[in-house]
C-alpha cells in the first residue's frame, strides 16, 4: 500500500521550477543532518589514542555493559508482561477484556520522567511508603535508585508497544492454522508452543525492538534514578566538566548502538514475510474466545497488578502531591508558565516540523530522483538520534558559531524539528501516499495549472496527514525532555524541566501539578497513534 | 476441566478398545444422529441432520451459502460443539450434549478453503507436523510416502508461499492424510484456484484420496465440483439434509421440488397427475413416479424437444435465444404464456418470435404443487 503510487512518478513538477524545488528539498535536509555531522567531525577532532585514553579512563565499557544489560532486562520483562496481555485479552473470555485492552495500552501515556517521578515519589526517601511506615519506627527503605528503578519504570511504561504489536499480530492471525494443528492430534497448550508462538516472532521482535530503541536513548528514567547508561554519562560529563571531548565519543558511541537497533528493527520490518492466508469467504463463523473458566483469577490478578503498577500507582502518587501541595498553599503561578512555554515551543516546532516535512514529503513522493532520495533518507537520521545526543551537539555548535541564536528559543526548536520532523514526514506521506497521480494529472487535463493543481487538488486531500502531523509533532515535542533542558533560554522552564528538577531536588510537591498536566496532554497523543493504530488492526 | 480431561481419557480407551473391532465390522467410518447446532441470537445453523458415510467412500455435502453444510463440517472436526444429536466416528461417539472429544483425538484430517498450511515451517516440516509420536525412521518413511502419493516430491524444502495454489492445495491434503486419519473432511477445497487450474487438481486430489482409500467429505457449493467427484451427494438445504444418493441419481430423481431447483437447471410446468399419467399443456405425460392432484412438472431443458409448428394447433414461440458453441439454450414462451428453457444441440438454427411446437421426453417427475392437499 505504501509503494502503490511510489512507483509511478508522475512528474507534475517541470524545469526550472523543479530545480528550484530541489535546491530547497536539499538545504533541509543538509539542515538536518548539521547536529550528526558536528558530532562526528568533533569525535574526529580528538584522536584515536586520546579516544581510547579518555574511554578507558572514563570506564565506557561498564557504560556500555549498563546500557546493554538494562536494554536486555527492559525488552525480556516487558515480553513477559505483554505476551500474557496480548493472548489473554485478545483470545479468551477474560472478564472486562475491551476494558483490559485499553487500559493495557494507556502506560504509553507516560513519559519515562514522570514515571521516574511517581516511583521515587512513592518508594523514595521521603516518598509516599516511608511516610506510611515512619510511625512503624520504618527509619529507611531499599534504594529504588539504579538498576531496579530503571528496570521497573522503563518496563512499566514501555511494554505497551509489544503488547500492541502481538494484538495486531493475533488479530492478523488465521485461526483455521491453529485449527489445523488441532486436527493433527496437537492439544492447545502444544498449538500454542508449536504453531502460535513462532507465527507471533515477528511482531514480537519489531515490538522488542521498539522498547530496547526507547530504552537505549531514555534519558528522564536513567538521569533521575542515577542509572549510569550512557545518556546519564553523557549528561554528567556535559554538567561536570563540560569535556566536549569525551562527551562527544560517547555520544558517539550511543548513537553506533542505536543505529544497529534501528537496522536491526528495519530488517524485521522489511522482510517478507510469510503469507497468512486469512479466510475472506466469511463463511467461517467469528472465532470463539476460549473459556478460561476458574483460571479466570489469576488471569485477572495479574492484569489487576500490571495496570496497578503502570497506571493506578502513577496516578495515585500524583494525585496524593498535588492535593499535599494544594494543602500547603503551593502556588500554582509556576506551573501555568511552564505550560505556556510548553505550548509556545510545541506550537512553534509542530508549524516549524510540517513547514520542512512538507516539500520533502512531497518530493520524496513525486519526484523519484537522488537528490529527493537522499533528502528523505537525510530527515530519517533525526530519528535515530537519541535527544540528549542532538542537544549536546546543538549545544557545542551554537556555543562556538551561533552565539547569536544559542540560548535563544529558536535553538530549542531546531533540536525539536530534527528529531520530530520524521513524525511530521510520516503522517504527510501517508496521506500523499494514498493520492493517485492520476488525479494530478486529471487536474492538468482539465486545464489547471501546477499552482491550481497543488492549491484545489493536493492541499485538500493532504490536510488531514498534515494536520496529524502537527498533532503529533506538538505533543511529542511537549513531553520531551534532555533537548528541553540543556537548550532552553536561561529561565525558560517547561513542564518537562518542571518535573524533572522539582523530582532531583525532591520537591514531590512542584513535579505533581505539571505531571498531571503532561499526563493530560500526553494521552491525547497516543489517542492519536492508537487511532491509527487500531485502524491498522481492522484493515 | 477435570471432568473434561476424565471423558477425554475414558474416549480415547474406548477408541482403543473398540477400534480394530468396529473398523473391520461396521461400514460406517462415520454417523451423524440428528445433529443440531444454534447459534448465539437462536440461529439454527443446522438442524437434525442425519447422516451415515461408509468407510472408503467420498461423500460430497453439496448446499448454498449460509445452509450450514460448514457448521456441520466443524461439529465433525470438533471446533464446534454440537447442540443436540450425536457423531459417532468408527462407532465411537465423539459428539453429543454431554460428550465433546476435543479435535486432537477424534483422528480427523481437515483440509481448509485457505489450506492454513503453517506459514513458519516448510513442506516437509507441514507434512510432519500430525507424525510427532511415530520414530524418526518411520516419520520420514511415512512423509515420503505421502509426498509421493500427492505428487510433492522434490519440493519438500520449499516454503508455503512459495507454492503455487495447486501445490498448496496437496499439501494440506498430504498433510492432513499423513497421520493416517478415520476420516477427512475437506472445506471448499477447490474454491481458491483458477478456474483453469481447479479441473485438474480435482481430479488428482480424487486420485490421492482414492489411492489411500479415505473415507472423505467435501463441503462445496459448486454443484458441478459434487458431481463429477464423490460416491454420494448429500444435498443441504436450510440447515437440513433433504437428500443423500449418488450423483446421477440426485439430478435424474431429485426427492423434492427445492432440491430439483438446486441441481442444474430445471422448468416447472403445472399440471393434474391421475396415476401414472399427468395432464398438462403439453398434453399427456409419462410419470416416474405415481402422482395424484394439482402437481409442478419437473422440465430438464435438455428433455425439451422443439418441433416446426403444425397448422390447426396453437403454436408456441421463440423469444430469447443463447448460443454457446457446444450448445444453445433457446427461451420458448407457450401459448398460455409460460415459459420454458429448451437445451439444445447446434444442428438448427432459431429466430425470435418463430413458431413452434414443444415436446417433452417421458417419463418425467411431478410435485406435489405446494399449498394443495
Amino acid at each position: 500500500m505504501i509503494s502503490r503510487w511510489r512507483a509511478r512518478t508522475g512528474t507534475s513538477v517541470h524545469g526550472y521550477f523543479g530545480d528550484l524545488f530541489r535546491v530547497v528539498v536539499l538545504l533541509i535536509a543538509l539542515l538536518m543532518l548539521l547536529p550528526l555531522a558536528y558530532l562526528l567531525y568533533r569525535a574526529a577532532g580528538v584522536g584515536l589514542p586520546t579516544a581510547v585514553n579518555l574511554l578507558a579512563r572514563t570506564r565506557a565499557v561498564h557504560i556500555l555493559w549498563n546500557s546493554l544489560l538494562l536494554t536486555c532486562s527492559v525488552t525480556t520483562l516487558s515480553l513477559a508482561l505483554a505476551l500474557p496481555l496480548a493472548w489473554l485479552t485478545v483470545r479468551t473470555d477474560l472478564p472486562g477484556w475491551r476494558i483490559w485492552t485499553i487500559l493495557a495500552m494507556m502506560p504509553l501515556v507516560i513519559p519515562s520522567y514522570v514515571g521516574g517521578f511517581t516511583l521515587i515519589a512513592m518508594f523514595g526517601p521521603r516518598g509516599v511508603l516511608q511516610e506510611l511506615l515512619s510511625p512503624f519506627g520504618v527509619e529507611r527503605l531499599p534504594s529504588i535508585y539504579g538498576f531496579t528503578g530503571a528496570l521497573w519504570v522503563l518496563t512499566l511504561f514501555t511494554y505497551p508497544y509489544i503488547f500492541m504489536s502481538i494484538r495486531a499480530a493475533l488479530h492478523r492471525f488465521d485461526p483455521s492454522i491453529e485449527e489445523a494443528a488441532r486436527s493433527l492430534g496437537y492439544n492447545g497448550w502444544q498449538t500454542f508452543l508449536r504453531v502460535t508462538l513462532p507465527n507471533l516472532r515477528p511482531a514480537i521482535t519489531a515490538g522488542g525492538l521498539l522498547v530496547a530503541l526507547y530504552t537505549v536513548s531514555d534519558f528522564g528514567a536513567v538521569s533521575l534514578l542515577r542509572f549510569n547508561s550512557f545518556t546519564r554519562a553523557i549528561y554528567v560529563q556535559y554538567l561536570s566538566s563540560f569535556d566536549r571531548n569525551l562527551a562527544s565519543l560517547l555520544s558517539l558511541a550511543l548513537v553506533v548502538m542505536t543505529i544497529i537497533l534501528l537496522l536491526l528493527e528495519r530488517n524485521s520490518r522489511g522482510r517478507s514475510r510469510p503469507r497468512y492466508y486469512r479466510s475472506s469467504a466469511g463463511v467461517v463463523p467469528p472465532r470463539q474466545r476460549i473459556p478460561l473458566a476458574r483460571q479466570k483469577w489469576p488471569a485477572l490478578i495479574f492484569c489487576g497488578s500490571v495496570i496497578l503498577m503502570a497506571l493506578i500507582m502513577p496516578a495515585g502518587v500524583i494525585l496524593f502531591w498535588l492535593l499535599r501541595g494544594l494543602a500547603s498553599g503551593e502556588s500554582l503561578v509556576p506551573v501555568w508558565t511552564a505550560t505556556l512555554n510548553s505550548f509556545r515551543a510545541g506550537v512553534m516546532a509542530a508549524v516549524a516540523a510540517t513547514a520542512l516535512g512538507l516539500p520533502i514529503a512531497y518530493a520524496a513522493i513525486r519526484m523519484a530522483g537522488r537528490v529527493t532520495n537522499f533528502a528523505a533518507q537525510a530527515v530519517y537520521v533525526g530519528y535515530g538520534l537519541p535527544g540528549i545526543v542532538i542537544a549536546l551537539s546543538l549545544v557545542f555548535f551554537g556555543a562556538n558559531f551561533m552565539p547569536l541564536v544559542y540560548q535563544t528559543l529558536w535553538m530549542l526548536v531546531f533540536a525539536y524539528v530534527v528529531r520530530f520532523l520524521p513524525q511530521a514526514m510520516g503522517a504527510i506521506q501517508m496521506s500523499l501516499l494514498q493520492m493517485n497521480p492520476r488525479l494530478e494529472e486529471a487536474g492538468h487535463s482539465l486545464g489547471l495549472g501546477n499552482r491550481a493543481v497543488f492549491g484545489r487538488i493536493i492541499a485538500p486531500l493532504a490536510r488531514p496527514g498534515v494536520l496529524a502531523g502537527m498533532a503529533l509533532v506538538f505533543l511529542t515535542t511537549v513531553k520531551e525532555l534532555p533537548a528541553t533542558l540543556l537548550l532552553s533560554p536561561t529561565g525558560f522552564s517547561t513542564l518537562a524541566t518542571q518535573i524533572w528538577s522539582a523530582t532531583d531536588e525532591a520537591f514531590f510537591t512542584r513535579a505533581a501539578a505539571p505531571a498531571l498536566v503532561l499526563l493530560a496532554m500526553s494521552a491525547c497523543s497516543i489517542l492519536l497513534v492508537l487511532m491509527q493504530e487500531e485502524k491498522d488492526v481492522r484493515e | 476441566m477435570s471432568e473434561n480431561e476424565f471423558e477425554n481419557s475414558m474416549l480415547s480407551a474406548t477408541a482403543d478398545l473398540y477400534d480394530s473391532a468396529l473398523r473391520t465390522e461396521s461400514p460406517a467410518g462415520l454417523c451423524l444422529h440428528g445433529v443440531s447446532k444454534r447459534f448465539e441470537g437462536g440461529v439454527t445453523a443446522v438442524n437434525e441432520v442425519t447422516l451415515t458415510v461408509r468407510n472408503g467412500e467420498l461423500l460430497a455435502l453439496l448446499g448454498p451459502s449460509g445452509c450450514g453444510k460448514t457448521t456441520t463440517l466443524r461439529l465433525i472436526a470438533g471446533f464446534e460443539r454440537v447442540d443436540a444429536g450425536s457423531i459417532e466416528i468408527d462407532g465411537v461417539v465423539v459428539a453429543s450434549p454431554t460428550v465433546h472429544a476435543p479435535t486432537e483425538k477424534r483422528r480427523v484430517g481437515m483440509v481448509f478453503q485457505e489450506y492454513a498450511l503453517f506459514p513458519h515451517v516448510n513442506v516437509l516440516a507441514n507434512i510432519q507436523f500430525g507424525l510427532r509420536r511415530l520414530p524418526a525412521d518411520k516419520k520420514s518413511a511415512r512423509a515420503k510416502e505421502v509426498l509421493e502419493l500427492a505428487g510433492l516430491t522434490g519440493l519438500e524444502g520449499r516454503m508455503p508461499h512459495e507454492l503455487s495454489g495447486g501445490q498448496q492445495q496437496r499439501v494440506a491434503l498430504a498433510r492432513a492424510l499423513a497421520p493416517k486419519p478415520a476420516l477427512i473432511l475437506l472445506d471448499e477445497p477447490f474454491s481458491n484456484l483458477d478456474a483453469s487450474l481447479r479441473a485438474r487438481v480435482r481430479a488428482e486430489v480424487r486420485s490421492i484420496l482414492r489411492a489411500s482409500n479415505t473415507t472423505a467429505i467435501f463441503v462445496t457449493h459448486d454443484q458441478e465440483e459434487a458431481l463429477s467427484l464423490v460416491d454420494r451427494v448429500a444435498v443441504m438445504l436450510d440447515g437440513t439434509v433433504k437428500q443423500v444418493t449418488a450423483p446421477h441419481e440426485l439430478y435424474r430423481n431429485p426427492a423434492t421440488r427445492a432440491v430439483a431447483e438446486f441441481i442444474g437447471d430445471a422448468n416447472f410446468l403445472p399440471g393434474i397427475g391421475y396415476g401414472d399419467t399427468i395432464e398438462c399443456e403439453l398434453g399427456t405425460l409419462a410419470t416416474q413416479k405415481p402422482a395424484r392432484g394439482p402437481v409442478d412438472i419437473l422440465l430438464r431443458p435438455e428433455n425439451i424437444e422443439l418441433l416446426p409448428a403444425s397448422p390447426g394447433l396453437p403454436a408456441s414461440r421463440v423469444r430469447h435465444t443463447l448460443f454457446f458453441g457446444h450448445d444453445q439454450l433457446i427461451t420458448v414462451q407457450l401459448p398460455s404464456g409460460t415459459f420454458l428453457d429448451a437445451r439444445l444441440g447446434t444442428s438448427d438454427g432459431y429466430v425470435p418470435d418463430q413458431p413452434l411446437q414443444v415436446t417433452v421426453r417421458s417419463p418425467v417427475i411431478a410435485y406435489k404443487r405446494a399449498g394443495s392437499q
